[in-house]
Formats: structure tokens, sequence, C-alpha cells
């Protein structure tokens, strides 16, 4: 029931918006926000509580021959899943009050139906369903950012969907298989059942299974060599566009890895999993380097986002207790980080009208206390104790280095990677001498400081007590790994 | 006691989070009184812990709240209270508050006066949690914490880049530490499955878990690796003489008393660990000594006052890591405190100097200021002289008790412990006697403002250089102490947690040596005063020609040169390789090769679609007929 809620307001969100026009596009989308945080939220005390499994699951039949079925659940590691969407989408939704979109109404349709998508995605546990959630999610974001966008969009954008969609059909063909091994009486789509014949594969099938799967998630977090739509399609995108992209879809594949691969093959992984951490461990360090050498602060952004992603590949990969968990935590807070160095961008940006860092400087003289907060989501990005982007990557590398300890060690060095980077850009932007041309540049208004004031207390609050977002997937990982034994 | 222990964090973290709050609605005079007061009351509240702690013995363990916790891993964010944790705690809140007190005159006219109180007080709050963590995590939070501070202020003066670089600098070294760091704690997660002290250094516990030795040296060695990045030891020290772009009491606090033995404090807290390699300790005691030597090398042909006690602090620094390398867990700690009080005395005397030279630093500037500035002069000759060893002032005691240890364990150590001190004396002196004696040799317009400084900044100096004086009773000489019946106090308080010192000396060697030291450098001072004093030698300006080995140490043995040239100038051209050959050329080229072959199918075939769409399938089919392809071949 509050599944079918949480999946069915953005929709209806979308059509409100739809049918009422642009002038009162930003009160729906945020009410439409809000509403969808208040049920996730209501939702995820009732998990806590452990009574709400019929409020939660939701299981009608489809295509009944072949087993398909609308069926989605919510158990703790969606429900992680669900709270971070939830919560990111009111900010994005907030921030882009700043800027006046042409049409606004219909790009915030476009994001309410991405949001059914994602949450499709987060709680299905149908394969098919999955898919097609996974798919259906691609398309309003090819729209935000084609319609929306900035130079060379057309191109970008083309590729950009070619290769997202070129990446998940060797998911298709994974399930498909998978699917094919269930004896045909019983062939049905439901994930236990994928589960038991994904399990009885030899392990080198396991591992094309794994193989497959990793592609089209590779592609989507992304992780290198399957990045290079990225980094041009997060310069060109929208910011609210950008936002909905790294904040939220680029966990879809995360979670995908451990919801789909890791309960499905796990010999697979056993085998042939080091082949994954060592590819995510080099985009890890890849991407940091390529962040040091960045003029532009937004693409920055974009291989700094690489470089955390890919530790959480890494992470869920060695399948530890603590690597899983420090992963879970860790796409929360990479949200909340990347949403709030966007937010930080587009306030930069809409005043000089450059991202490029040369160019800016001295901007802590005339705004100290953008300055201060645009500071915090930065020593988060680096993992600073007492923020919540610590808590995740302290988790990440301590499990990763108890499966890998060579790569756990490798991996570590993204913390002083990210220093160089991250403070690198902060000096050049926001110290030195203040030029005539940003001495004359508003304050933050009213509307910026409440987005980037929430973002630090969430980097904050949940870096100094974590705990409760720990609580929500600390069963359901414990469940999945003595699934997997 | 557990209330107390609760309390000292919060009266920091309070007034810092008044101050950021209130910002420019507090006068800077009410800005003074919430930082000082909140300081202070943590110092207050410091002895009282320290009283109770003198008095029981017992350690209070004190849990807040589960902070992280996944599985197995467990780690509350709790304190322990014991008696190496209740010294730190007295020399970080007493050192401070004077500190504090000092920058109150110090940064009187500077527009970032409530910023500046504001981290120095957030600085005392992580400084706090370092040493009072009951964890490894909780240490590491301290750990990064005082690093951020240390950034904040190290680059105070944001408008000039020069200082933000030396910022960055700190931080980006002070992290290089800090992963091994956090690698030593992945290791003793993994072999020990626990990161609390309580646990882990529970009687027993570590030897009854097998662990072989190659990973124990792993450990302490990493553990290491954090302590040289923090404490600035070979070769991670070169972000400390740059961070005196800082003011200078942060200088004195942060680079001086306080965070830079943060090192000192891990090794000692892990002392079990240490014991049990002897080879990590043999390795430790030799980067100790090397960068003792080092740093006073260096500080023999420095010009600028600062940096004079900044390659001094470096010394220092090494030599008490040279008494941890042989076992004098508690020497270390004694040197710390003694170190403490006379370098805050030393910097915030050359604080006082720089104020009233109204910002010059070159000591080939000054000179004769023993008349302007008469307090300060002489709290500066009581710094200069316990740094020295001169008994019966602090830095004797301690330092004659790492150079017996060190005597002990291996002559060699001693001799190096005794080069420098005995450089370490030159070069105090040159500093003195360039500084306060001879002729001033700054401009009119300089020597027309010399001043001695305000109350709120000689006070401080006065109570320090009492401090400088007086502390080094605590921690008695043992062997003459018992003839005389004056034990070794500090010792004997700290062996529950550093054990009890082994192999006392003789009486008769303790008394040669003692004397031994003394008289060498009595006689380098002389040396000093005739080079300096009665030649009324000066320093070469920067571009006279030097020999070569002068030259070398002139310029610090070139260190930065080879770390630019060897690290930062490959990483850059390495990620300029990657940026623009392996991701633009290579890895994006394949991808558009493919994606042009397939578009080009792609329009071949559209011919005899019409839409849009069904020009997307297509190539989308193309796109898996092709790796299909490829996976059957």
């Amino acid at each position: 029931m509050l599944t079918i809620l949480l999946l069915l307001i953005p929709l209806f969100t979308a059509i409100v918006l739809i049918a009422a026009g642009n002038k009162l596009a930003r009160t729906i989308a945020l009410g439409g926000a809000l509403l969808e945080l208040g049920v996730a939220v209501t939702a995820m005390l009732m998990l806590q509580q452990g009574n709400a499994s019929d409020l939660l699951n939701v299981n009608y039949p489809w295509i009944v021959s072949l087993g398909i079925s609308f069926s989605f659940s919510i158990d703790g590691i969606s429900m992680l899943m669900v709270v971070l969407s939830a919560l990111l989408l009111p900010i994005i939704v907030f921030s882009s009050f700043n800027k006046t979109y042409n049409n606004a109404h219909i790009l915030y349709a476009l994001m309410m139906l991405m949001m059914t998508a994602m949450i499709g995605v987060f709680t299905t546990t149908d394969g098919f369903m999955f898919y097609i959630m996974w798919e259906l999610s691609l398309i309003p974001i090819y729209f935000i950012i084609l319609v929306w966008g900035g130079d060379n969009r057309q191109k970008i954008t083309f590729k950009f969907f070619i290769y997202t969609l070129f990446g998940s059909l060797f998911m298709l063909l994974a399930l498909i298989y998978v699917y094919l091994q269930i004896p045909e009486a019983s062939r049905t789509f439901d994930i236990q059942a994928l589960y038991q014949a994904g399990r009885l594969l030899s392990v080198t099938e396991q591992g094309l299974i794994f193989a497959a799967f990793f592609l089209a998630f590779a592609v989507k977090m992304p992780i290198i060599p399957f990045h290079s739509w990225q980094p041009a399609t997060y310069y060109t995108a929208p910011t609210p566009g950008v936002m909905m992209l790294s904040g939220i879809m680029a966990k879809m594949a995360t979670y995908g890895l451990i919801r789909w691969v890791l309960p499905m093959v796990p010999a697979g992984i056993a085998e042939y999993g080091h082949y994954g951490v060592t590819l995510s461990v080099i985009s890890i360090i890849y991407a940091s380097c390529i962040s040091i050498v960045q003029k532009d602060f937004k693409y920055l952004i974009a291989y700094a986002s690489i470089a955390h992603i890919g530790l959480i590949s890494a992470g869920i990969l060695s399948g530890n207790i603590q690597s899983i968990q420090g992963s879970l935590i860790e796409m929360l807070s990479h949200g909340i980080n990347t949403v709030g160095l966007f937010i930080a961008y587009d306030i930069i940006y809409k005043r000089t009208g450059t991202s490029e860092m040369n160019k800016l400087g001295g901007i802590r003289a005339i705004d100290s206390s953008f300055a201060f907060m645009f500071f915090i989501v930065i020593l988060s990005v680096v993992a600073l104790p007492f923020t919540t982007g610590f808590v995740g990557e302290f988790l990440l590398i301590l499990g990763l280095f108890t499966s890998y300890p060579i790569a756990g060690s490798v991996a570590g060095l993204s913390i002083i990677l990210g220093v160089v980077y991250m403070f690198r850009s902060f000096q050049k932007m926001m110290l030195g001498e203040t030029s005539s041309h940003i001495l004359s540049l508003p304050k933050l208004d009213q509307q910026e400081k409440i987005s980037l004031t929430i973002i630090v207390v969430l980097i904050i609050g949940l870096g100094v007590y974590p705990k409760p977002i720990l609580d929500i997937t600390e069963n359901a990982v414990t469940t999945l790994l003595e699934g997997i034994k | 006691m557990e209330q107390l222990v609760k309390l000292i964090i919060l009266f920091p973290l309070l007034s810092f989070a008044l101050i950021g709050l209130l910002n420019r609605r507090l006068t800077k005079k009410h800005t003074a009184i919430f930082a000082c007061t909140g300081v202070f009351l943590s110092f207050v509240d410091s002895l009282l812990i320290f009283f109770s702690q003198a008095s029981h013995h017992h350690p209070v363990e004190v849990k807040l709240f589960e902070w992280i916790s996944a599985g197995s891993f467990k780690a509350s964010f709790s304190f322990l209270s014991d008696p190496l944790s209740s010294i730190f705690l007295l020399v970080i809140t007493g050192v401070g508050f004077l500190i504090h007190i000092f920058s109150v005159g110090y940064m009187k006219d500077d527009d970032g006066f409530r910023r500046f109180f504001a981290y120095l007080n957030l600085f005392i709050f992580f400084m706090l949690i370092l040493v009072l963590g009951n964890n490894f995590l909780v240490m590491f939070i301290g750990w990064e914490g005082v690093g951020f501070c240390s950034y904040m202020l190290i680059g105070f003066w944001y408008k000039d880049h020069k200082n933000n670089d030396a910022a960055k600098k700190a931080f980006v070294m002070n992290r290089i530490g800090d992963l091994g760091f956090l690698i030593a704690m992945c290791l003793i997660f993994v072999n020990y499955h626990t990161l609390d002290y309580t646990q882990l250094f529970a009687p027993g516990y570590i030897s009854s878990i097998f662990v072989d030795q190659s990973t124990l040296i792993l450990i302490t060695c990493c553990l290491f690796v954090g302590a040289m990045g923090k404490s600035a030891q070979i070769p991670l020290y070169t972000w400390l003489p740059d961070a005196m772009a800082g003011p200078t009491p942060v200088s004195a606090l942060i680079h001086a008393a306080t965070m830079v033995t943060a090192g000192i404090y891990m090794v000692a807290r892990t002392n079990i660990l240490f014991s049990l390699t002897p080879e990590t300790m043999q390795f430790v005691a030799i980067i100790g000594s090397a960068t003792a030597l080092l740093g006073a090398s260096i500080g023999l042909f420095q010009n600028d006052i600062k940096k004079v006690l900044a390659y001094s602090t470096v010394s220092q620094l090494g030599l008490m890591f040279l008494a941890l390398g042989v076992g004098a867990y508690s020497a270390a700690v004694f040197h710390v405190v003694t170190h403490a009080f006379f370098k805050a005395l030393l910097f915030l005397g050359s604080g006082s100097v720089i104020h009233a030279m109204g910002g010059e630093q070159d000591i080939r500037h000054m000179g004769g200021l023993k008349k302007h500035m008469p307090i300060t002069y002489k709290t500066f000759l009581i710094g200069t002289l316990a740094i020295s060893g001169i008994p019966p002032l602090a830095g004797f005691f301690s330092k004659d008790l790492i150079l017996a240890e060190a005597f002990e364990y291996n002559q060699i150590y001693f001799v190096i412990g005794l080069l420098v001190s005995m450089m370490t004396a030159f070069y105090m002196f040159r500093l003195l006697f360039l500084t306060f004696h001879g002729k001033f040799r700054g401009t009119h317009e300089q020597e027309h403002h010399l001043h001695e400084s305000p109350a709120t900044m000689t006070v401080p100096l006065v109570i320090l250089s009492v401090f400088a004086c007086i502390a080094g009773f605590i921690g008695f000489p043992h062997a003459l102490g018992e003839s005389i019946g004056i034990h070794n106090w500090f010792d004997h308080f700290l062996s529950p947690v550093l054990g009890a010192t082994t192999g006392k000396m003789e009486l008769g060697t303790e008394l040669i040596l003692m004397g031994l030291t003394t008289a060498i450098i009595v006689i380098i001072i002389l040396i000093a005063r005739n080079v300096y004093i009665i030649k009324e030698t000066l320093p070469a300006n920067e571009h006279a020609p030097l020999p070569a080995g002068k030259k070398l140490i002139y310029n610090k043995y070139f260190v930065d040169e080879f770390y630019t040239a060897m690290i930062t100038k490959p990483l850059d051209k390495f990620s300029h390789f990657l940026q623009n050959t392996v991701d633009h050329k290579f890895i994006d080229g394949i991808v558009n090769g493919v994606g042009k072959i397939t578009i080009n199918a792609g329009q071949t075939i559209r011919l005899i679609q019409s839409g849009n769409i069904g020009y997307y399938v297509i190539s989308i089919v193309a796109a898996i007929i092709l790796m299909l392809s490829l996976f059957i071949f």
C-alpha cells in the first residue's frame, strides 16, 4: 500500500503538473516531493517497528504466462534507497527555484516520472519489472538534458542514451539466461526463484552472468573504461537534471549490484569478483588523478563522482557486512554531497557566468557564510570525520581491506588525492584576492541559504550520529549475506 | 568524574558555536571573553580530573553514544580518562588558555578576530577528543579535526595564496600520514577484532591472539606513518616550517605545544604494540634521530625568527621519537610537557617581537630589542636557557632523561642526542643574541615604534616562563633522586599506562653524563656569545656566495625541490597524460569510433525506416549484434 503510494505520488504529481501548467509548477512539484518524503519517512518508521510487511509488499500477477508480476517490496536496503531518493528530490526541486526554466512544469513532470521509475527500480522484486523500470527511468532524463541542456546537447544526449541502453541490454540477456534455467512449468521472474536458479549455475556461467550485469552497471555508475559518456553529460545537463542523474540515478547501478548480483551468482563473484574490484579501484585512482587537472569545476565534480562511485562498487564486491553497510551509507552521503556541490556550482555560475576555476577567486571575502557551507560540503567529500562522507568511506575501506588488503590500501590513496583536487578547487574559486568583477556580486539569497543549510545539517547530523541510517539496513544486509553463505 | 569528562569537551565546543553563530553581533571584547572562558573552564575541569586521577589511579571510561557499527565492527563515541590522557588534558587546556589570552592582544586589530577565536576553540575541542578517545576511531576524529583546524589557521589570511598553499600542503602531508593510520586501524580490526583501547590493551588480550610478527610490524609501522605526518618527521616534515604562515599564537599552540605532539601521544598510547616489535622501535629511533639532526642543522642557518623555532620544533619532536624508539615512553611524554611550556613561551615571545617590529620576522633587521622590551627579553631568555638544557630549568630534566635512556640503549643515540643539544643551544643563542642584543638594525620608523607588548601578552609570557623554570622537577633524575630522596613523580604517575621504566642507571654514570652535557652546552653558548656579541657577526644576505656545504643546509637540503620534482610534477604530468591521451583520445576515441560505425550502419538501414525512434532501436540492435558476435568468436 505505502509502496504503491511511493510509486504513484510522483506519477500523479507529474500529471497534475502537466495539467496545471507553468504557473503553479513550483508549488506543485515541491508539494509532491514533500508528500513523497512524508510517505517515505512513514514507511521507514513502520519498517523499524517491524510490523509493516502488509503495507510495504505488493504483488499482482501481470503477464502470467511468462511469470512476470507486478511485485514490489521494501526491505531495509530498498528503504534506504527510497529515503535517499525521497530526501534528495525536494532539495533538488527547491534548489532549482533560483533559476527560471522555460516550461518548468514539463521539467518537473519529467523529474517526477523519473522518480517513479527509480522508486520502481529500488523496490521491485520482479526481474523483468526491474529491467522495465531501469529503462523507463532513462527516457525522462534523456528529454531533460535534450531540452534544457547546454551546448552540444543533441550529440551528448544521443551518446549517453545509446551507451546506457546498450549496457543494460547485457543485463536483460543475463536475466533471461537465468530465467531460462528455471524449469518451464514454474518459470517466473520472481527474485527468489532467480536467486535459486542463479546459484545452481556452474561457476563459469555465474561468472559470465556477473560480467554481463557488471557491464550494465559499470556503464551506469560509471566505472572506467565505460565512463566516457558521463563527464560531458554532466557538463551539459541542467543542474536539476544532473542532480537527479548523479545523486539518485547512479545508485540504481550500485543498488542493482547488491540486490540482483551478489545473491544471484555468489560463486561467480567469489571466483571472478576481484576483476570487478580491480577495475573499480583503478577507476578510483584514475578519476582522482584526472580530477586534479580539471580546469572547470563542473567537470571536476563529474570525475570526483566517478572516484567515489568506484569505491562503492569495490566495497559491494567485497561482500562483507562492513563494506556493504559502508556502500549503502556512502550512496546516501554521495547523493547529499553531490547535490551540495551542484548547489554551490549553481550559486557561483549564476553570479559569474563561469565555472572555470582560473577565472574565479576571492569569493570568500564577499560571502563568508557561503564559503563556510561550501567548505563543509567539501569536507564531507574528502571524508573528514563527523561528516557523513567519513562514515561511508571508513566502512568501505575497512570492508574492502578485510577482503582485499592491497585493493583497500590503494583505494585509501583517494583520501589523499581527494584533498588535493577538492582543496585546490576551493582555494582557486573561494580564496585569494577578490577581483573587482567578483566584489560586486550579491550574497546568498534566502532560498539558496536554505538549500545549503539543509545539506550542511544533513552532512554533520548523519556524520555525528549515523546510527539510524545504519540501523535501517543492518538486518536486511545480514539476511542477504547469510543467504549467500 | 564522568560528568567532568563530558563537560571538558563541551566548553570549547559551546564557545565555538556561540562565536560562530553570533559572529558579527558579538563585540571583539565579548568574543574574547567567551573564547577564553570556554578554555579556562576546560582547564579547571582538567585540573579536577587530574587530581582525581592522581589520588585514585582508576581509569574512567565514559561512553556517550554508539557511533559507527556494522556487523562485528563497533565503535562508540567514548572517552577514557587515565594518567596519560589527564597529563595531555592539562597541557592542552593550560597552555591553550594562556595562548588564548595572548591572542587577545596579538590579534586585537585583525578583521578576522572572531573567526580566529572560533577556530582556536574548535581546535581545543578536537585536540581534547584526540587525547580522550577510548578507541582509535575517536582518536581519528580528533586527529583529522585538529588537522582541519590547522588548515584553517595556517591559511587564516586567505587573501594571500602563499598562506593557502602552505595550509594545503600541511593538510595533504597530514593526510598521507592519516592513510597510514587508517590502514593500521584496518589491520588492528582484522587481527584483533576491536579498536577499543580498554579491550585491546587489557592485560593478556594481545597475547591471547596469535598474530604473526610481520603483521605486527606492519601495524606499528603504519601507526608510525600516521605519527610522522602529524608530528612532522622525515619524510613528512616539510609542511611544518611552511605552517608558520599562520598567526604566531597558532604556531605556538598548534605547531609547537599540542597538535604536533599528537604523534608522540599515539605511540605512547599504543606502547604495548610497539614494545612487541623491536624492529619498528629501531626504525622509530632512526627516523627520530635523523629528524632531530636535520631540523637542528637547518635551524643553524635560518634568519626568520619563526622558521628557526619551527625547525627547532621539528628537531625536538625528533628527539621525542628517539626517546620512544629506545623505549623511554615516559621520558618522551615528559619532554612533550616541558617542550610545550618553553616552546610556547618562545613562540609567543617571537610573536611579541614581531608585534613590536610591525610584522618584521627577519632577525638580520632586529637587534638590541632588550632595552625596548625587557619582559619579552627576560622570558625569552628563560625559554632559551630551558630549551638549551641548562639546569635546573625544565628542558634540562627532560632532555637529560632522554639522553640517559639513549645512553643505556645504544651509545650512538646518546652521541646523536648530544649533537642535537649542542646545535640547539647554538641556534637558540644565535637567535637570542641577534634579536635582543647589539644594535638595532631595522629602519628608523620601526625603531620609533618599538614598544613592550601589552599585559595580555606579557602576562602569559611570565606565567609560561615560571613553568619553563620549575616544571622539570616533576621528573627528577632516577639515581640522583633516589640518593637524595626525591622520586620521579612523573614516571610513577604514568607507569600504569606506560609501564615502569626499566634499568636504572648507576648514580655515578648519571652524574657524569649530566655534568658532561651541561659543560659542553655551556661552552657552546660561550662560543655563540663570542661570535654574535663580541665579534658582532651577522648572517650573510640571500645573494652572498656560500660554500657548498653551507649552501646545502641554508637551502634546507633542497628537500622541497626534490619532492616537487619527484612527486608533484610527475603526478601532474601523469594526470594530464590520463586526461588527454588515455581518456580523450583512447577510451573516448574507441567509444566514438564504435558509435560512428553503428550510426553509419543505422543510417543505411534508416532509409527503409521513417521515424526517429526506429533509428535508435536499429542502432541498438546493431550494437547488440556487434557485441554478440564479439562474444561468440
